[in-house]
């Protein structure tokens, strides 16, 4: 069952990349982006589950030192993960804004300051 | 030397902390400090930072630095926490960053008056996340690092916001280098599925005696794609001449110096740390070889079409990223000391350039060299400044980049490439020849009045980083200039530098020590690698002739169409170059279907042969 979550993964990255490539909008070529990104939280959080595990939460009656538990790594990785991401967009974002002050317009395809 | 509870070790952490900590005073008390003020804090902030890292880089000779972050120290060989190693070549990628960004601080003083201390402030966590990025041991704080300096480069590339061309550039670095950074999280984690853990020494010894599964060469693949984006292979390149054209100049110095070479330089760490014993290493040398080549070749042509100067550099640093993927690609002690020895000298010859192009950008207000044809003639010293640095990125001895041309190919010769010093030439040959060319037009009116037709790339819009446009060259601009191309010489002159390269060459590639060192906190001894001199002749004839073709290139360029018999020729060969621009759009949506694609041939060329 698995390995249906690394599937959704790469399929996620895959969408991601593809709106990227096919987007009119620089707004939604950023939120693409984002939705890539978000294919790197289902990966981590797939690697880290347990089924029949409980939280990594220790000290409690229900939770004693030797259950098991779902890896608590991954989940610091994906917070990590998701702080990077906002700091991203955010920044993007602006950009895209300024693109769309200086250019009067967000489609990539009518952005020919930049060719050859 | 015992490394886990020395000085030194702190002193790793510090390196990284200590421009986070001033570059959030800065942007706190920005607004009320007077500017000299800023610009002192910031140069003498990058100050420290080299100094110490120099400091490192002179404890880490005697054996690798080592701190386990917080004290969580290995038991038999395992830990949880987070690990930062100090080796020659790590420390000595962080110092380059370290004395690029104090000569660039020291370039912008009194630069961009408008701006309060977000400038310096952005400057001080770019230089961080690269120090943290060369620095760390884990693989996933380079993730977290690869992103610092990418969000803090971002932000600098689009620094112009009024400038339309600044925020395209920033916008398309940004996706591309972000989607990339994605890819090798995904790697990342695959990596982590399997082993469980993500420090350097701990993954080598779970890989060591692994074979190569589907799983670690979609983790390989996907990682190095990941970092090879930042280095601008071909064809994860795109950004990088967008990003490098629009940039202001001083930031263009950190970007071809240090931030790219440093993707190629994470991309060996990890080969040579995780991957070298379970994936076989002619497949991975053949891959290296052939993506390193094409690499060289693109970036030599695109680099000789371009009249913008800051592009013509740009596309000059991936022709040059072609030739570092070449000889550290051989994957043998040599060819890695000669990818150090050109970094080196690159860095120095290639920023001089970029500071030379901030010189003429804000002395006439534009870089395209058609529109400026003898405007600089009068000038004294900025224009043979120029010429030097031209023919010094064409490999004339005893520049660094020559030493480090000539280490590669004998590296390349002796891994059974015959036809990699005709490439090391070929293209020293060319993109020297376009600095050449540019100079002799701008500089002393060389050649014919060219004309061309004005396409969008010209140059001739790009906007100044002074508000009044200089008559004469600040003395705080001249002397960072100058200090690079002294230590683009020194890097050549100074005797033992080929030595001391292939000693930190050779504890690169040796992992295992790695490994043992970070792990035991005991220094493991390694033997001494044989004395070798500086300079060889065939490399100092290899290097004048490459210096001397770099001349042949320009004087036909210049002279084009004097020389009638070249037409024929010379049409054939625009044809071929008008399609190769064309396929640089600038259309973010064609950067990522190209980088799918580079992938996808990254994995065929790691993962077939395995079958």
């Amino acid at each position: 069952m698995r390995v249906y979550a690394y599937l959704v993964a790469v399929f996620v990255l895959l969408v991601g990349a593809f709106g990227i490539v096919r987007s009119r909008n620089l707004v939604h070529a950023v939120v693409c982006l984002s939705i890539a990104q978000s294919a790197t939280y289902v990966m981590l959080l797939a690697i880290g589950y347990q089924s029949k595990a409980t939280p990594p939460v220790f000290g409690s009656p229900a939770t004693k030192p030797n259950t098991s538990t779902v890896e608590p790594l991954v989940q610091a990785m994906t917070l990590t993960d998701i702080v990077v991401s906002a700091t991203v967009t955010a920044l993007l974002l602006a950009v895209a804004v300024q693109v769309h002050k200086r250019h009067g317009t967000v489609d990539p395809n009518e952005l020919a300051a930049l060719r050859g | 030397m015992l490394s886990y509870d020395d000085s030194a070790s702190l002193l790793l952490a510090a390196s990284i902390a200590v421009p986070i900590i001033a570059a959030c005073m800065l942007l706190a008390l920005g607004r009320k400090l007077p500017r000299t003020v800023v610009d002192g804090v910031a140069a003498a902030t990058a100050a420290g930072v080299v100094a110490m890292l120099g400091f490192l880089l002179a404890n880490a000779a005697n054996g690798r630095v080592v701190n386990w972050v917080g004290n969580w120290h290995p038991k038999h060989g395992y830990s949880v926490g987070i690990v930062l190693v100090g080796d020659e070549v790590g420390t000595g990628i962080a110092l380059l960053a370290g004395c690029l960004v104090f000569l660039a601080l020291v370039y912008s003083w009194r630069y961009f008056e408008s701006v309060e201390a977000h400038y310096h402030c952005l400057m001080l966590l770019f230089l961080a996340g690269m120090v943290g990025f060369a620095l760390t041991g884990d693989l996933f704080d380079m993730f977290v690092f690869f992103e610092l300096m990418g969000a803090a480069a971002y932000a600098l590339t689009g620094f112009k916001v009024e400038d339309p061309t600044a925020v395209q550039g920033a916008l398309n670095f940004g996706i591309i280098n972000s989607l990339g950074a994605y890819v090798g999280l995904m790697g990342i984690g695959l990596l982590f599925a399997r082993v469980g853990n993500l420090t350097l020494p701990q993954l080598h010894d779970a890989l060591a005696h692994h074979h190569a599964d589907a799983l670690v060469v979609a983790a390989f693949v996907a990682v190095i794609t990941a970092f090879l984006v930042k280095g601008a292979m071909v064809p994860f390149h795109f950004w990088l001449a967008d990003a490098h054209a629009v940039a202001p100049t001083p930031v263009c110095v950190l970007f071809s110096g240090v931030m790219v070479p440093l993707g190629v330089y994470a991309a060996f760490r990890v080969y040579w740390l995780v991957f070298a014993d379970a994936i076989p290493v002619a497949d991975v040398r053949r891959t290296f070889v052939v993506l390193g080549a094409l690499t060289a070749v693109v970036g030599a042509v695109m680099c000789l079409a371009q009249r913008h100067f800051k592009r013509l550099l740009a596309y000059s640093t991936i022709a040059h990223v072609g030739l570092f993927l070449l000889a550290a690609g051989c994957l043998t002690e040599s060819g890695t000391a000669g990818a150090l020895l050109y970094v080196a000298g690159h860095a120095g010859v290639k920023s001089a350039l970029f500071l030379l192009a901030g010189v003429m950008l804000n002395r006439y207000g534009s870089v395209d060299e058609v529109d400026l044809f003898g405007r600089g003639r009068d000038t004294r010293l900025t224009k043979w400044l120029f010429a030097v640095g031209g023919l010094a990125l064409a490999g004339l001895p005893p520049f660094g980049t020559a030493i480090g041309k000539a280490v590669g190919e004998e590296a390349g010769l002796s891994s059974g490439y015959e036809w990699m010093p005709v490439v090391f030439v070929a293209v020293s040959a060319l993109t020297g020849g376009a600095v050449l060319r540019a100079t002799g037009r701008v500089y002393f009116g060389l050649g014919d009045q060219p004309r061309g037709e004005n396409h969008s790339t010209s140059g001739s819009a790009e906007e100044a980083e002074v508000p009044m446009l200089l008559s004469r060259v600040r003395i705080t601009m001249l002397v960072p200039i100058l200090t690079l191309l002294v230590g683009a010489l020194a890097v050549g002159l100074l005797p033992g530098a080929h030595h001391a390269a292939e000693e930190a060459a050779g504890h690169f590639i040796d992992a295992s020590a790695y490994a043992r060192e970070a792990l035991t906190g005991r220094a493991v001894h390694a033997a001494p690698t044989p004395d070798v001199g500086n300079w060889t002749a065939s490399g100092i004839l290899l290097g004048l002739l490459s210096a001397a073709l770099a001349v042949a290139v320009a004087a036909a360029a210049l002279y084009a169409r004097r020389l009638r018999l070249l037409d024929r020729a010379t049409s054939g060969l625009d044809r071929a170059t008008d399609r190769l621009r064309a396929l640089h759009s600038g259309h973010v949506g064609d950067y990522v279907a190209w980088m799918m694609a580079g992938m996808t041939v990254l994995g065929a060329f790691v993962g077939l042969p395995l079958r």
